[in-house]
């Protein structure tokens, strides 16, 4: 066998059967993912109403009556403006460290300061994906819905948004990968996801070839793994319109 | 006199850009129930802005729409229980692709009306069979001519028994050999009594259907009458310019 396979071998050894420190990249997996999970749910959740604010503001505060409810969606609009204009215009790695060293600093679950600010980061732009959504929908539905007796909450639930999901889908599911790749700068606040999971065994070792090439191929397989679910989902979806 | 429009606009405008674009410059008139009332009229000449806002799609800036003596233009009214009682059919149809054709026809009833979804679903098909979509009522828009969508569009519109009709232009988009089957619907419902204001370039439908015909030009009335006073002797020169264009 030649000197350089048995080394890459010996290496693997220590890399991951030693110590079982193969536990530290099933940990990391783990921790990935349900940080993408929440991260996803509150990003989706922030991006629906920043994008309800935009959105309505947009269309309807023309038309408003004065009173309370055009005040406070002038206001929803002018804070979703700032949101969108300072997430999207910070790098996450700078958010993640704010929120947990400043504003966050006495709590000491890194999990949920990691879930918060990746919700809060993606957040923008599912609500910016959400809002283009909307808008490529044809003016005439909306009148259709309207003329039919639909308010504006009506039309939206049961004709805008129901046409707007089936498009922005491969858009989210882009967020959705670009968000389980990104979480790998949560190791910098402490979260013991996959990526610190290899540093770790890295600063064991003092070894990089198999920590940093396995968690390499994890994040591929996982990322080729739900492409291919969106995949599936959307074929079932646009199976409905023809 | 006056209580027997079922809408009645008085000095009805709509301006743009602070007043330079006057699409609607003060159009007073009147729709009695029953009556089929034709607008034609050069394109810009505002007989889709007065359409649209009769129903309030387009808010006038001025003047006012009553619509069974209720002031729909006053900010109390609530126009959405207004506009369950006006159907209104477009010229790109506006069929929802995501539903069938089905679900386009009972979702209004059902959401606004409460009507139950099996009497919902009758309905349907009885208006579906009587325009010939029976067997359609399972596909979705995507697979339907544009005759066929527009003979649902109008189906939408009934479902929720309107005491009005209102057509924007309903054959313009669609390809000429399907114009009768949509003109046909219309003329059924005619003859059933439905009141309908109908914008067209169908000046055969005009002349045989509408007891009234309008002409619009630069946002106001210029003539109205009845079909045969205004195809065979119309009285201001831009009537008779536009007739003799199109005709």
């Amino acid at each position: 066998m030649p000197e350089w396979i048995t080394k890459l071998m010996q290496d693997f050894n220590t890399a991951f059967i030693v110590d079982n420190r193969w536990k530290y990249l099933v940990e990391g997996v783990q921790n990935t993912l349900i940080l993408t999970f929440f991260a996803l749910i509150l990003g989706v959740a922030l991006g629906v109403i920043i994008a309800a604010i935009r959105v309505t503001h947009d269309k309807q505060y023309t038309q408003m009556k004065k009173g309370v409810s055009k005040f406070l969606l002038c206001i929803g609009n002018i804070i979703s403006k700032v949101y969108l204009t300072v997430i999207r215009g910070t790098p996450a790695m700078v958010q993640i460290l704010i929120i947990f060293f400043i504003i966050m600093a006495s709590s000491s679950n890194k999990m949920l300061c990691g879930i918060i600010a990746f919700g809060i980061n993606s957040g923008a732009y599912v609500a910016e994906i959400i809002r283009g959504g909307i808008m490529s929908i044809d003016e005439g539905q909306a009148e259709a819905g309207r003329s039919l007796g639909f308010n504006y909450t009506q039309t939206m639930t049961f004709i805008i948004l129901p046409q707007t999901f089936k498009g922005i889908l491969p858009a989210l599911a882009n967020e959705f990968i670009v968000l389980l790749k990104e979480t790998a700068i949560a190791g910098y606040v402490g979260v013991t996801d996959l990526t610190r999971g290899a540093n770790i065994i890295r600063g064991i070792t003092y070894q990089s070839f198999w920590p940093l090439l396995s968690i390499a191929a994890v994040y591929l397989v996982m990322v080729m793994f739900f492409t291919w679910l969106v995949g599936i989902l959307e074929r079932r979806l646009r199976k409905n319109e023809r | 006199m006056n209580d027997n429009f079922i809408i009645k606009t008085t000095d009805l405008c709509k301006h743009y850009n602070n007043g330079k674009i006057k699409a609607l410059d003060g159009v007073t008139a009147g729709i009695k129930k029953g009556e089929v009332v034709v607008i034609i009229g050069p394109s810009g000449s505002g007989k889709s802005t007065y359409l649209r806002s009769l129903n309030l799609l387009e808010f006038p800036t001025s003047g006012t729409i009553i619509f069974e003596d209720t002031d729909i233009t006053d900010p109390k009214t609530n126009i959405n229980l207004h506009r369950q009682r006006m159907g209104m059919v477009f010229q790109q149809f506006n069929l929802f692709p995501h539903m069938n054709v089905l679900k386009n026809l009972t979702i209004a009833p059902m959401k606004l009306l409460k009507m139950d979804k099996q009497v919902a679903e009758e309905k349907a098909m009885a208006l579906l069979k009587r325009v010939g979509l029976a067997d359609r009522a399972e596909a979705y828009p995507a697979q339907l001519s544009g005759g066929q969508k527009q003979r649902v569009a109008i189906v939408r519109a009934l479902m929720m028994s309107p005491d009005v009709m209102l057509f924007d232009e309903p054959t313009s988009a669609l390809d000429p050999e399907m114009v009768g089957e949509v003109l046909d619907v219309m003329k059924e419902l005619a003859k059933m009594g439905m009141t309908m204001v109908v914008v067209t370039h169908e000046m055969g439908f005009a002349r045989e259907v509408a007891d009234r015909v309008i002409f619009m030009s630069d946002g106001k009335i210029v003539e109205e009458g009845k079909p045969d006073e205004i195809f065979t002797n119309p009285q201001d020169p831009r009537t008779k310019q536009f007739l003799q264009s199109i005709l």
